[in-house]
């Protein structure tokens, strides 16, 4: 009897939770999605009144179409740029074999390191009348300024050039990625069909790898869209630098959320685009790549070219600016003793490792609502809850896509409002004015942080969480753990580097983060990207130097996780290709 | 004629030889299959037949055509090979129509629509053009794989593994399928597999691979009752060794008692030899003289696979219908059938 009862309530209490835990997920991913929410709806709040009615044709019929042209342009430009030098690295460093191209592989990544902005700063610095380019020019030639004309980099063809460079290796990673996962025997399969060696790539490999590098271009794009920095510096108008303009120049809140809205909506359709794509990839692998194709072993002139192809991106992308970036802050050794250098830093570590802590825990959270909501629908019951939960998770992943600036202007306004009514109950209650508890505070920024960031370490922690199998979890309780050791003793060893690594990508890019930061941080508050942002546009280049490569430095590690992956699944393609001697082959004794 | 000629073919890389000296040769219209188990060097030889391995000693012809050898190698697309792969590595951008036109290409278009559907009709596919390969089930994907490597009309047509990752009983109807289409089209062609049953039921001729040697190359029956390797015997069918000794009127003393056959050669009188018993050379009949003890059963079904411990404590494999039923432990009597002897020299016996 007393056991019927204990029982009862025993699973009274676990249905509880799990059911608690379960309507927490939409909950969350509303909370998650209010930035966006906000902008979205923003638009056609804009078209109720009057007034909003008469800002929105003034925006349109002055600078929007100048955005448009703009934008379009960068994403022309940029996106030709990235599928170029993406597909052709990609290409080349997998099916071929020329010196140097071990190294190549991981080099090609090293360009992530670099926030687009920080290139930016570099190359306008090389180019500029006093740099070492034309000084260099000068010094040669005798001419004097005026002689000689010299294109100007800060300009829309730099600004796609610079972006071009950094973002070629989201294409580079997935291509190579869809390239090496490819079966051997679809490439063969062309070939006993009549193709040669060059024809199989164009008719086989490529077309194959054919969404995975929409997938990559999109993801380009998106950055693309996003950026702020660049386009700023280099003075080309966009929607992001038109927000900053009629936010805080016009302090127009209004037509600064409608540009918002229009982003937002470019973004969605290339969102739409990228998602269309990662499906169709899913239907792309032709069987199981179960052995790595030979490669092609390139010689004598065939060599250089590939070496040249693969190295231009990274002299480019990476080598020149980090060296521009040694030099300045060499330059600016004192910069490195200054106390006020060390607070940024502070502030910077701070920052991304709270910043890091949320999210991931966060992502737990809903990774772990999903997964205990697909185990129920195999129960048979509650199809309808993992539909939900699955959604919510969706929904708590938008933030990757959508620019820093948009999501700031979305943190910021339903956090105002809040605040201010805040003010209003505590003064009118308590006499007190507690201040802008949210928006004025890092909580503002962190927010912010959690929805861009959090698709990362949602990603990064389901995927750790699907090497666990059901089985697992099962066999450790039949092995007599209770359900909360098979968290402590199974789930956590195994989760681990999930969690660090999703931690860490965090980290780095809230350490790159530019515009949000910009809009969200409190008064007097600096980070490393603000203060090089402030000093480039300061034009004082040099003194952006040492903020600027610790940035670096600090992106370098990403590339370091990613590069020992590849090299993982490198390593695995050698072992399927190479049999172990002595398991093929072993005289036989007749 | 023979169409495939391989002679002292060599495969390695680097330091590991993987095909080891091998020679065989398939007539036009004949179905050939290379049985081994997997790491025997089945699939590289068939690569290298394809023109996907070099060879490093020894020479392949297709027709009177030298396609492989050490100094020069035809590349694979010249070869007029077709090959179905053992993930059929169906093109997953293009359509079944054309995945199936794709070797045909360069044709007229009204005829490689009339062949494609030829093909697919063939197949009992007719109708699947516009579908894409993963709308397909795993047998249908077997299919088109097998109607692409054939609309080109090739010389030779590879099959690596193709039915492996079938399930079981769709396995053996498919392979009884392909055997007739590849006959009413009169393709010569060359398998490889691990499965014997499949090696069975496709093929006109069949080899055993081991660590890269062809022990043998001989009809399916032969393989089975006249193994001329142990491996060969080992591999094909159940069956155990038992040791022997052969007595000077050619006949041969076990611990079965005495075996009568006509094929020991004379001038061995006295040797040890190893006898290869399969389970259907032995008949469990209680009225028989020579007595041993179950000691394991098996039950496959239409009968069980019974282990029987003889005096001497050697073991032989026999098979009994399982309507007769005998307990582990019990005593039977056991009758020979034997019609040959399959002898090897002495010194592999697993007892």
């Amino acid at each position: 009897m007393v056991n019927a009862i204990r029982n009862t309530l025993t699973n009274a209490r676990k249905g509880f939770w799990a059911t608690w835990q379960q309507l927490s997920l939409p909950i969350v991913a509303l909370i998650i999605c209010l930035p966006l929410i906000v902008v979205g709806v923003s638009f056609f709040i804009g078209l109720a009144g009057e007034e909003q009615r008469a800002t929105l044709a003034h925006l349109f019929d002055n600078v929007i179409g100048e955005y448009v042209r703009h934008s379009v342009a960068l994403m022309v430009g940029v996106g030709l740029l990235v599928l170029v030098m993406g597909v052709t690295a990609a290409w080349l460093t997998t099916a071929c074999e020329f010196p140097g191209v071990k190294w190549l592989r991981w080099a090609l990544l090293l360009p992530l390191a670099m926030p687009a902005y920080i290139t930016a700063y570099t190359y306008s610095g090389m180019l500029s009348f006093e740099g070492p380019v034309q000084s260099g020019l000068r010094a040669i030639t005798g001419w004097q300024l005026g002689d000689y004309y010299f294109p100007e980099i800060r300009s829309l063809t730099g600004a796609i050039l610079v972006m071009g460079f950094v973002l070629f290796p989201y294409v580079y990673l997935i291509t190579r990625a869809a390239f090496i996962e490819q079966s051997r025997a679809a490439i063969e399969a062309g070939r006993t069909l009549g193709l040669g060696p060059w024809a199989s790539f164009y008719r086989v490999a490529l077309p194959m790898a054919r969404p995975a590098i929409a997938t990559g271009v999109t993801l380009a794009l998106m950055e693309t869209l996003a950026d702020y920095g660049t386009v700023h510096f280099y003075g080309v108008t966009t929607f992001t630098t038109g927000i900053f303009r009629t936010w805080y120049g016009m302090a127009d809140k209004v037509g600064a959320l409608q540009l918002a809205s229009l982003l937002l909506s470019a973004v969605v359709i290339l969102m739409v685009v990228e998602r269309i794509s990662r499906k169709q990839s899913r239907y792309h692998h032709a069987g199981r790549a179960q052995q790595g194709s030979r490669p092609m072993r390139l010689k004598g002139f065939k060599a250089f070219i590939a070496f040249t192809a693969c190295f231009l991106p990274v002299l480019f992308g990476f080598l020149l600016p980090a060296l521009q970036l040694l030099v300045w802050s060499y330059d600016r050794l004192d910069t490195w003793l200054d106390p006020n250098f060390w607070t940024l830093i502070g502030n910077s570590l701070t920052l991304a490792a709270l910043a890091a802590f949320i999210t991931v825990i966060f992502a737990l959270w809903l990774c772990y609502g999903k997964r205990v909501a697909g185990k129920r629908t195999i129960a048979g019951n509650g199809a309808t809850i993992a539909k939900i939960t699955r959604g919510s998770v969706a929904f708590a992943s938008l933030g990757y896509a959508i620019p820093g600036v948009v999501i700031a202007v979305g943190v910021l306004v339903p956090l105002t409002w809040l605040d201010h009514r805040i003010i209003g109950f505590s003064e009118s209650v308590f006499g007190v004015n507690p201040g802008l508890i949210f928006s004025g505070t890092i909580i503002a920024l962190l927010f912010a942080y959690l929805v861009r960031f959090l698709s990362i370490s949602i990603q990064t922690v389901d995927s750790g969480l699907s090497q666990i199998s059901n089985a697992m979890d099962e066999s450790g309780r039949i092995l007599g753990l209770k359900s909360r050791e098979v968290l402590t003793r199974i789930h956590f060893p195994l989760l681990r580097t999930s969690l660090l690594t999703a931690g860490i990508l965090v980290f780095v890019d809230v350490l790159k983060e530019l515009p949000a930061t910009l809009v969200l941080r409190p008064f007097n508050f600096n980070t490393l990207a603000v203060r090089a942002y402030e000093m480039a546009g300061d034009e004082r280049l040099a003194d952006a130097g040492p903020s600027a490569l610790m940035i670096v430095l600090a992106g370098l590690i990403p590339v370091i996780l990613l590069s020992r992956a590849m090299n993982r699944r490198q390593q695995q393609e050698a072992r399927a290709l190479d049999p172990r001697p002595g398991e093929i082959y072993e005289p036989v004794k007749a | 004629m023979s169409l495939l000629k391989l002679s002292g073919v060599e495969v390695g890389y680097g330091r590991n030889t993987i095909v080891d000296n091998v020679t065989f040769a398939l007539n036009e219209g004949e179905i050939g299959c290379l049985l081994g188990p997997s790491g025997c060097g089945k699939t590289t030889l068939l690569r290298a037949i394809a023109g996907f391995e070099p060879v490093s000693a020894g020479r392949i012809e297709l027709g009177d055509q030298l396609v492989s050898s050490p100094a020069q190698q035809l590349p694979p697309e010249k070869r007029g090979v077709g090959m179905v792969f053992q993930d059929f590595a169906l093109f997953p951008h293009l359509t079944v129509f054309e995945n199936v036109a794709f070797g045909i290409r360069n044709q007229p278009s009204d005829e490689q629509r009339k062949r494609v559907n030829q093909l697919l009709a063939h197949v009992g596919l007719a109708g699947y053009g516009p579908r894409y390969p993963h709308q397909l089930s795993g047998g249908q994907q077997q299919r088109i794989a097998l109607a692409r490597a054939l609309a080109p009309k090739p010389r030779l047509l590879l099959l690596d593994e193709p039915f492996s990752s079938l399930d079981a009983e769709l396995r053996e109807s498919l392979a009884t399928e392909v055997r007739n289409l590849l006959k009413e089209e009169g393709i010569t062609a060359l398998l490889v597999t691990h499965d014997q049953q499949e090696a069975f039921a496709l093929a006109d001729r069949a080899g055993v691979m081991y660590h890269g040697r062809l022990l043998q190359w001989d009809t399916p029956y032969g393989l089975y009752h006249e193994p001329k390797h142990h491996l060969v015997a080992d591999f094909i069918g159940v069956g155990v060794l038992m040791h022997g000794q052969i007595t000077d009127d050619l006949k041969v003393q076990t611990a079965l008692g005495l075996l009568v056959g006509d094929d020991v050669p004379r001038g061995t009188e006295g040797e040890a030899v190893d006898v290869l018993i399969r389970p259907d050379d032995i008949v469990i009949d209680d009225s028989a003289e020579r007595r041993a003890r179950i000691i394991a059963r098996g039950f496959r079904g239409s009968h069980f696979l019974y282990t029987a411990e003889l005096g001497d404590g050697s073991h032989v494999l026999c098979m009994a219908s399982s309507h007769h039923e005998y307990a582990v432990g019990q005593d039977v009597g056991l009758r020979l059938n034997l019609d040959h002897l399959v002898l090897f020299p002495a010194g592999y016996c697993d007892t």
